[in-house]
């Protein structure tokens, strides 16, 4: 047992930094909030790891995947959290690749897998609705079978970035008569068929990173269909845990604790740097302690995977324990910045204006990225939904 | 990086598993610590006959080579079966303070006693006015001759009243917190002028108050550099505290299982209470709260060879992180058995009493998260 990291993982890291160095995109690095980015901005870092051949890491190598050991895996997400890429968008490459990979026929792996490798193709997510969020088995859209088409019907919510998405991938009941989990079914839908209508709903921070997706008598191909009918419920699972294992951003939280501790060192606070006063440098400090635990726990994780399981539900303490910290750090870094928290960068009196804005450059986003964040307890499966989940499946109660 | 175990290491955890099942069930362990002697030596001799007791030192010490993973895999077992028997004041601290800093005159003396199990220490180190604060010290060791001449009163010394020989933290110079003028000694419990009281503490274990009057040590008593005893004693501390933290977390992991096992049994309005949410969900807190410590564990040890900044810091990030765990699942362990969990025949009683002093061994929360502050 121990921490070190060999000779040949040293190299490693020394050619991905370089490589980033290299390769990434210079007007993107250290974007600060996703509403101010275009579509090709998101895809930009996506197309030319697709072209080295490293934009699917933890992918079956015979996919596309780089083959690298959770150590390398490890190395490649702090390398870009050091220079704060803009990575692959999770919809592809960590949620419907998988499932198609694994579950889906070789049609669906021949037509679809490529675009998602190379950034070509944008996916959303289509699950929840309306009337279902944390009971996401009583989801209402449904799928009728119409000769050798599916006629979709319903109404999905919070579909993140659905403005840009070429294709989504959704749950929809199939049999209706079915127990809940029994009758569901796993359907890719090109967003560009007609009765497909994306409509943008505003958030918090003013932005719109999630939409309403209304589909009204879409007629999809059934050779859309992934796996078997009403076995979608067993897939939209199986996404779900690959999504909650990378969902911890320790790499991210990391960079965003030295980021704190630079903006504290730079604040004032009763004469002295923020940093230097204790009850606000304990807070810091305690951050820091549960992030470590984090890490060491991910790493764990990941090693036990390479043993041969899969992200089994242990992953739901890496996405419980990695929000919460992702929100401590917002929130500690909005404390930090003091009162120039309060001022509204998005508002109708900035339009047009060529002013720089008021407070320090850090100042900018930390509120509205305070208020972003409190998605992430909610999203990708409550962190109540998470407790529930390690209740069954590790305590057996 | 590796998080595997060696072979060795899985030797050692099932050996220790089948002791601790066998031979330190509940009603044995209690019958035991309420004894006169309060341990039992016949355990003390079996671990050394299992190599547990030489597990850290080098093979030219007379040991098996093991290192800080071997304590903590040996700990963690510990802590699953409440062992009070004294590995980390007699194979860590003692162990720690020869091997790191030892002559070969002292490893000689005192080593292979160690590993035979004939020699059992305690390390006296706190003070009644030093809190956590290891050169807060007001015991005194006078240059006398060649020798030294130590006086003064050692608080909370655990596992004394077992003991043979004491290591000892006392000043020979510098004023009372300073850095410097810090000085280790080993002196058998015998010497003249050594008085001890000795008392039970909450957790089951034994300790004692030591009183140093006029004692007479000769030079070869002194472990390393006179005067500059406090990086020592920081270096072996933070190994305890690692092999502490392993404790915990064996304790850990049985005050969470029985407690979800108790959850499983009891009835309340017509259903076992491990089908209400609001138990679950504090049940899977206290889940969480384990695994991370576990892995704080598994940080400390590993960098305990680290340069020191990072061995600090990784050392008080465990004692923080841990005892912040060990606190919620002991109490949360006890909320959940109701008013079976405040009664002296449950053992989640005395696993909640385990984990609650072991928050104040070598600086608790508050104190560790200070140094962390400072070293970050």
């Amino acid at each position: 047992m121990n921490l070190e990291f060999s000779p040949e993982e040293q190299a490693f890291r020394d050619e991905v930094r370089a490589f980033i160095a290299e390769s990434y995109p210079k007007h993107l690095a250290d974007f600060g909030m996703r509403e101010d980015m275009e579509r090709e901005d998101f895809l930009a870092w996506h197309k030319i790891l697709g072209k080295k051949g490293w934009s699917v890491p933890a992918w079956p190598v015979e996919y596309g995947g780089t083959g690298w050991t959770p150590t390398q895996r490890y190395i490649w997400s702090e390398e870009n959290a050091r220079a704060s890429t803009v990575m692959p968008l999770p919809f592809g490459v960590s949620m419907v690749g998988p499932v198609i990979y694994t579950f889906g026929s070789e049609e669906q792996k021949a037509k679809h897998l490529p675009g998602i490798r190379s950034g070509e193709v944008w996916w959303c997510q289509g699950y929840s609705e309306p009337g279902a969020g944390s009971d996401l088995a009583s989801l209402k859209t449904t799928a009728v079978r119409d000769g050798d088409h599916y006629i979709i019907n319903g109404q999905k919510t919070w579909t993140t970035l659905a403005q840009h998405a070429d294709w989504g991938f959704f749950l929809c009941r199939t049999d209706p008569t079915a127990k809940q989990q029994e009758g569901i079914s796993f359907i890719l839908i090109d967003m560009k068929t007609p009765g497909v209508e994306v409509k943008p709903i505003k958030l918090l921070d003013g932005g719109y990173e999630v939409n309403e997706t209304w589909l009204t008598d879409v007629r999809v191909p059934v050779e859309n269909l992934v796996g078997e009918e009403n076995k979608g419920w067993t897939y939209a699972k199986f996404l779900l845990a690959h999504e909650r294992s990378g969902i911890a951003g320790v790499a991210r939280s990391k960079r965003g604790v030295e980021k704190l501790r630079e903006i504290a060192a730079n604040e004032t606070a009763y004469g002295e740097p923020l940093i230097k006063d204790f009850d606000f440098a304990k807070k810091v400090s305690q951050l820091e302690i549960d992030l470590a635990a984090l890490e060491i726990t991910e790493l764990r994780t990941l090693a036990g995977e390479q043993a041969g399981k899969g992200p089994g539900p242990e992953s739901s303490i890496l996405k419980i324990k990695g929000t919460e910290i992702q929100q401590r750090l917002t929130e500690l870094t909005l404390e930090a910045v003091g009162t120039y928290g309060a001022p509204f960068h998005g508002g109708v009196s900035n339009d047009n204006s060529n002013e720089h804005p008021v407070g320090p450059d850090y100042s900018q986003y930390a509120a509205a990225t305070y208020f972003n964040m409190r998605k992430t307890s909610i999203y990708g499966g409550s962190n109540e939904i998470q407790r529930n989940i390690i209740t069954k499946m590790i305590l057996g109660l | 990086m590796d998080f595997n175990f060696t072979e060795e290491q899985d030797m050692v955890r099932d050996g220790l598993s089948r002791l601790v099942r066998e031979q330190y069930d509940w009603e044995t362990r209690r019958k035991a610590i309420a004894s006169a002697a309060g341990w039992r030596p016949e355990i003390w001799a079996q671990l050394a006959e299992l190599g547990i007791l030489g597990m850290p030192f080098s093979e030219a010490d007379g040991g098996f080579g093991g290192g800080a993973v071997d304590a903590m895999v040996i700990m963690e077992e510990f802590g699953k079966g409440l062992v009070v028997e004294p590995f980390v004041p007699t194979v860590v601290c003692a162990g720690g303070f020869l091997k790191h800093a030892g002559t070969a005159a002292q490893k000689e003396e005192h080593i292979g006693g160690i590993v035979s199990g004939e020699r059992v220490f305690a390390f006296a180190f706190a003070e009644p006015r030093g809190r956590y604060d290891y050169a807060d010290l007001e015991t005194t060791a006078k240059k006398d001759g060649s020798g030294y001449v130590l006086n003064g009163h050692k608080a909370v010394v655990i596992g004394a009243p077992w003991a043979s020989h004491l290591i000892v933290t006392a000043r020979t110079g510098g004023e009372r917190r300073d850095r410097s003028g810090v000085s280790v000694f080993v002196v058998a419990k015998d010497t003249a002028g050594i008085t001890t009281r000795d008392y039970e503490t909450v957790d089951g274990r034994r300790a004692s108050e030591v009183y140093f009057e006029n004692v007479s040590v000769p030079a070869e008593a002194l472990i390393g550099a006179e005067g500059e005893g406090l990086a020592l004693i920081e270096l072996v501390t933070d190994e305890a505290i690692a092999a502490l933290c392993a404790e915990a977390c064996g304790a850990m992991k049985v005050a969470h299982a029985m407690t979800v096992e108790y959850s499983r049994q009891r009835k309340q309005f017509g259903v076992p209470i491990g089908k209400f949410q609001v138990l679950q969900h504090r049940m899977v807190d206290m889940y969480t709260a384990y695994e991370t410590s576990v892995s704080l564990t598994y940080l400390a040890t590993l960098r305990l060879g680290s340069d020191e900044v990072e061995r600090k810091k990784a050392v008080s990030a465990a004692k923080v992180g841990v005892g912040q765990s060990a606190r919620l699942i002991g109490q949360e362990a006890v909320q959940i058995h109701g008013g079976n969990g405040v009664t002296d025949e449950y053992a989640i009683g005395h696993y909640f009493k385990r984990l609650t002093i072991f928050d104040s061994e070598f600086g608790n929360v508050d104190h560790h998260l200070k140094r962390h502050v400072a070293l970050a």
